[in-house]
């Protein structure tokens, strides 16, 4: 037993420290409170789950039927009080963890701003087939697949799909959300520490999926501010109509590049396009155009 | 206009050497098997006795050998899946291209929970419903050929799919968008749809058969109070079904829509809504779980009374368990999708839904515990099954919980750790449950026990197997993979991959066991034949007949005094507390006779359904056709019964006397 034991702790221990990237490794508010929320849900539930196991296995090598020392009752099929003790168990343990969920549930809503005297930065996010757009509205600059924020700010995402769904989702920050076409959804996240840390699409897109991924780069805001006069410093096209609707193209695997400035009112038009109230631009909507070929 | 719709050479998959060769040496197979039947004359005791036939029990065997078949299918997609992504770290890309690739993990989950599981636990729900009511078939014996038939035509369907055109690249789930006509414009999703809308029907009128057959046939003085559990749970299962499928049909009808006729329910544009779908289709899924797990909770409630040899402890809390996860699994469905961005009271609510739920299944857990607890357990197959999945269930139960804490499902959703999480409930439960079945019920079927020391090996190479295969992918998701990956960057978790498919592998020694465990104990069929009828010293009225038992189950009803009644009526022998039993007063019977409907209907829905999905449009009406003529023709017969005389009832029960029969003879 003692070895088992052992060996459980050992390889938890590996599985613990193999997580580098992911969940077990916050890098901002919203991620490390849901490691927290993971941690205590779990407690709660191990403290009555590994008792059943070894209940379980000690009940059945006691009653094997080679031993002779354990009492066989055969009529033993009804006790009013062990009928309360297993129901209430299982009731009191959801009690606590059912508290934990919906208490969790308005803690983190992906909708509710985070709580910080620093003024939010919004990003604007459109999952295409098959790589990421990610606007600046206020910055009025856009960069796809590479999604740069400022550390210690909290950023707010507004979220869209151009057609097929996805679900953004940068582990080590925390909440993933769907986008959906049509739609958009809210997200609200920080980073506390600069670096690098993998983005990815969570939901299954098509043959481009795999490589729907992308790096959050969590830069100090002066270094923010810098990369922001860059972009808008470098050359290339504006992204308006024209220039999303040759983006929105399908591609795969397509190298981060930046657009110095973004026509205002983009992530609305994408947004509005899949909708009856907006008929006029559905001609010239690209998706509409791809399904009329 | 072409007579054949979009159906040409080009639906061969010429430029892909791997699915070509398979599909051709699967279809080679299939054909030589059906020629080697013809030509050694086995066709007509085939039609005769088997698919004709309307006899509850056979139709079982029918449906589980069809999930049997089902589950290799699916499993070689599995090991496919599990090889690709043990490859494909860093820049690999593996052996499957992703188009391929998209295709196998969707036909492996469709297969897997359509015509695997649900063949499987409506095959075991069939043979043993009618024995353990105590009558003689099913409530409509031939609706129930229709339904297996139809649930063979999906199959037939599905596996087409392999050779002609392709399958669905959209997951098992097919969401949409990605399952539009602008996003999936190949035959893929319409093999999907169109094989699931007719095995649908079949489940669904089974559902309503097995329902029927609970509420309205059961034996004299068996009351529900006096059901056994298996009943029970099987009678939950089957109104869950009849409640949530015809959601699935019309769910599947609305997208048939968009694909066929422009409609726009679930579209991106005007106006449609893909929440829509992805909302009925788990107002149908989250159902469909415990209309896997319920039956298999009822059988671990029969093996664990039985080889304890105990009265399953709690009965009346087992009862109130099963009824109230049946009405509180309509409850929960958005735990399926919490990261679509609803408020946060909405989250809450289905979040601590799914919580409740899990209060009557530990119930459940911890009632078995104590009908073991006091008993005298004999380590048989079905009972380390049963115990692997106790102690299997209640770790993937706990991980379910875990990702019903919404804030938790943000970080865990579509990872590695909710495919961990859902393997974990269905092999620990759904296929535990149905191998513990098998095994247990598997003498009563054919006559002879089932080789012990095979069916143990299996059960360890699948017990170690699963947990190699999944508990990495727990550890992987917790480290953000998510699923449906065909390469990835980080070569840190190609090690958890390669564990994991090393695990699949150690299934599959566990897969050869039973396929051994299957030859060896027909070919020993005589050494270890049952000649009692109860080999197992069984609780339930099945053990009453003799094994097989008679096409008419039972040469005179049971009556019935309470629950475990074979058991109590065993122990008024043993003890002389009844009166010895009297000479048998037999009566003629009627029993439905066999009819081909059920397979014409299916021929003729295979048509229909190809033809839809080729849009071959005058072959479709004639199908639909077709299935209205056998239908009429159905309708219009003569004879619905042949009789069975008194004396051939009396002569099968003098040449096959059952173990009570033979005991009271010794008492008297």
């Amino acid at each position: 037993m003692r070895y088992i034991l052992r060996a459980a702790l050992a390889i938890s221990a590996v599985t613990l420290s193999g997580c580098g990237q992911g969940v077990l490794d916050p890098k901002g508010p919203v991620a490390e409170a849901q490691r927290l929320i993971l941690f205590n849900s779990l407690g709660i539930m191990l403290a009555i789950v590994i008792p059943t196991i070894l209940a379980t296995l000690a009940v059945a090598f006691w009653f094997r039927a080679s031993n002779r020392r354990a009492t066989y009752m055969p009529d033993f099929e009804y006790s009013g009080r062990i009928e309360l003790l297993v129901w209430a168990i299982p009731a009191m343990t959801v009690v606590l963890v059912g508290g934990v969920a919906w208490v969790g549930a308005h803690d983190l809503d992906p909708r509710k701003p985070l709580a910080s005297a620093v003024k939010p930065v919004n990003v604007q996010v459109v999952s295409l087939d098959w790589k990421w757009l990610f606007i600046y509205p206020e910055q009025g600059i856009a960069s796809v697949n590479r999604l740069t924020i400022p550390t210690g700010t909290p950023i707010r995402f507004d979220l869209t799909s151009s057609g097929v769904m996805n679900s953004f989702f940068v582990p080590q920050l925390g909440s993933q959300i769907y986008t959906m076409a049509g739609m958009a959804t809210r997200l609200h996240l920080q980073a506390d520490y600069p670096g690098t840390y993998p983005g990815l699409s969570a939901n299954f897109s098509g043959d481009g999926f795999a490589d729907m991924d992308f790096p959050a780069e969590a830069v100090p805001p002066e270094q923010f501010e810098q990369w922001v006069s860059a972009t808008r410093g470098a050359g290339g096209p504006t992204l308006d109509a024209a220039a999303y609707a040759d983006l929105v193209k399908p591609s795969q695997g397509v190298a981060p590049f930046t657009y110095p400035s973004v026509a205002p009112g983009l992530f609305d038009e994408i947004v509005s396009a899949g909708t009856p109230m907006h008929e006029a631009s559905r001609d010239t909507h690209p998706a509409t155009m791809e399904m009329a070929k | 206009m072409n007579l054949l719709g979009n159906l040409g050479w080009d639906a061969l998959p010429w430029s892909q050497p791997l699915p070509l060769i398979s599909g051709i040496a699967v279809f080679a197979i299939v054909i030589a098997i059906v020629a080697w039947i013809f030509v050694k004359g086995h066709f007509p005791y085939l039609w005769r006795e088997w698919i004709t036939s309307v006899d509850h029990k056979r139709i079982g065997i029918m449906y589980i050998m069809l999930a049997l078949i089902m589950l290799l299918r699916g499993f070689t997609d599995a090991i496919m899946m599990r090889l690709q992504q043990a490859m494909a770290a860093g820049g690999a890309q593996g052996y499957l291209p992703p188009d391929h690739f998209s295709q196998i993990f969707s036909a492996h989950g469709t297969i897997m929970i359509f015509f695997m599981a649900m063949p499987l636990l409506i095959g075991l729900m069939n043979f043993v419903l009618p024995l353990q009511l105590g009558i003689r078939d099913v409530a409509f014996p031939t609706l129930n050929s229709v339904s297996f038939w139809l649930t063979a035509s999906g199959v037939l369907l599905i596996n087409l799919s392999l050779l002609i055109g392709d399958f669905s690249k959209a997951g098992w789930v097919a969401y949409p968008p990605l399952s539009e006509l602008q996003f999936s414009p190949g035959v893929g999703v319409d093999y999907y749809l169109w094989a699931l809308q007719i095995s649908g029907v079949g489940t669904l009128m089974t559902g309503i058969n097995f329902v029927t057959t609970i509420l309205k046939l059961r034996a004299p003085g068996m009351g529900y109070m006096r059901m056994p559990v298996f009943c029970w749970t099987a009678l939950a299962t089957n109104l869950l079904i009849v409640a949530a499928f015809p959601v699935l049909t019309a769910t599947f009808a609305m997208l048939l829509l968009d694909r066929y006729l422009g409609f726009h329910f679930f579209t991106v544009d005007a106006g449609g809504n893909a929440m829509m779908y992805v909302n009925l289709f788990w107002v149908w899924g989250h159902p469909e779980v415990y209309i896997l797990v319920l039956p298999a909770f009822g059988i671990f409630s029969e093996v664990i009374a039985t080889f304890s040899g105990k009265p399953l402890f709690g009965y009346r809390s087992m009862v109130a368990a099963t009824m109230a996860i049946c009405i509180l699994s309509f409850l929960v469905w958005l735990h399926h999708f919490f990261t679509m961005g609803a408020s946060a009271n909405v989250n809450g609510f289905f979040g601590v839904m799914t919580m409740i739920i899990a209060v009557p299944t530990g119930v459940k857990v911890f009632n078995w515990l104590f009908t073991m607890y006091g008993g005298r357990v004999r380590y048989n197959t079905p009972i380390l099954w049963s115990i692997g999945f106790m102690i299997t269930f209640v770790i993937g139960g706990m991980t379910g919980v875990l990702m019903a804490v919404p804030p938790a499902d943000f970080q865990l959703h579509n990872s590695l750790f909710l495919v961990a999480h859902f393997h974990n409930v269905i092999i620990g439960g759904v296929v535990f449950g149905a191998m513990a079945g098998l095994n247990y019920w598997f003498p009563k079927a054919f006559g002879f026990t089932l080789h012990e020391g095979w069916g143990r090996a299996s059960f360890w190479c699948w017990l170690i197997g699963f947990y190699t295969a999944f508990m990495p992918l727990y550890a992987l998701g917790l480290m953000g993979m998510t699923r449906r990956m065909q390469h990835y960057d980080d070569v840190t978790w190609q090690p958890w991959l390669i564990v994991a498919a090393l695990g699949a592998f150690i299934i599959l020694a566990g897969v050869v066991c039973q396929i051994i465990q299957l030859v060896v104990s027909v070919r020993a069929r005589e050494q270890n034949r049952d000649l009692t009828g109860d080999p197992w010293n069984g609780r339930t009225l099945e053990w009453s007949t003799a094994s097989p038992p008679p096409p008419w189950n039972f040469a005179v009803l049971p009556q019935v005094e309470d629950k475990d009644a074979f058991w109590v009526w065993k122990e008024q022998q043993r003890t002389g507390q009844h009166a010895p039993v009297a000479p048998r007063d037999y009566e003629a019977i009627e029993m439905p006779k066999n009819s081909p409907a059920g397979f014409i209907i299916a021929f003729f829905a295979v048509m229909a359904g190809f033809a839809m999905i080729w849009h071959i449009w005058w072959m479709a009406g004639i199908g639909v056709l077709g299935i209205f003529a056998t239908m009429l023709a159905y309708a219009f017969r003569h004879e619905e019964e042949t009789e069975i005389p008194a004396g051939e009832l009396a002569r099968f029960d003098r040449e096959h006397p059952v173990r009570h029969e033979s005991e009271a003879e010794a008492a008297a």
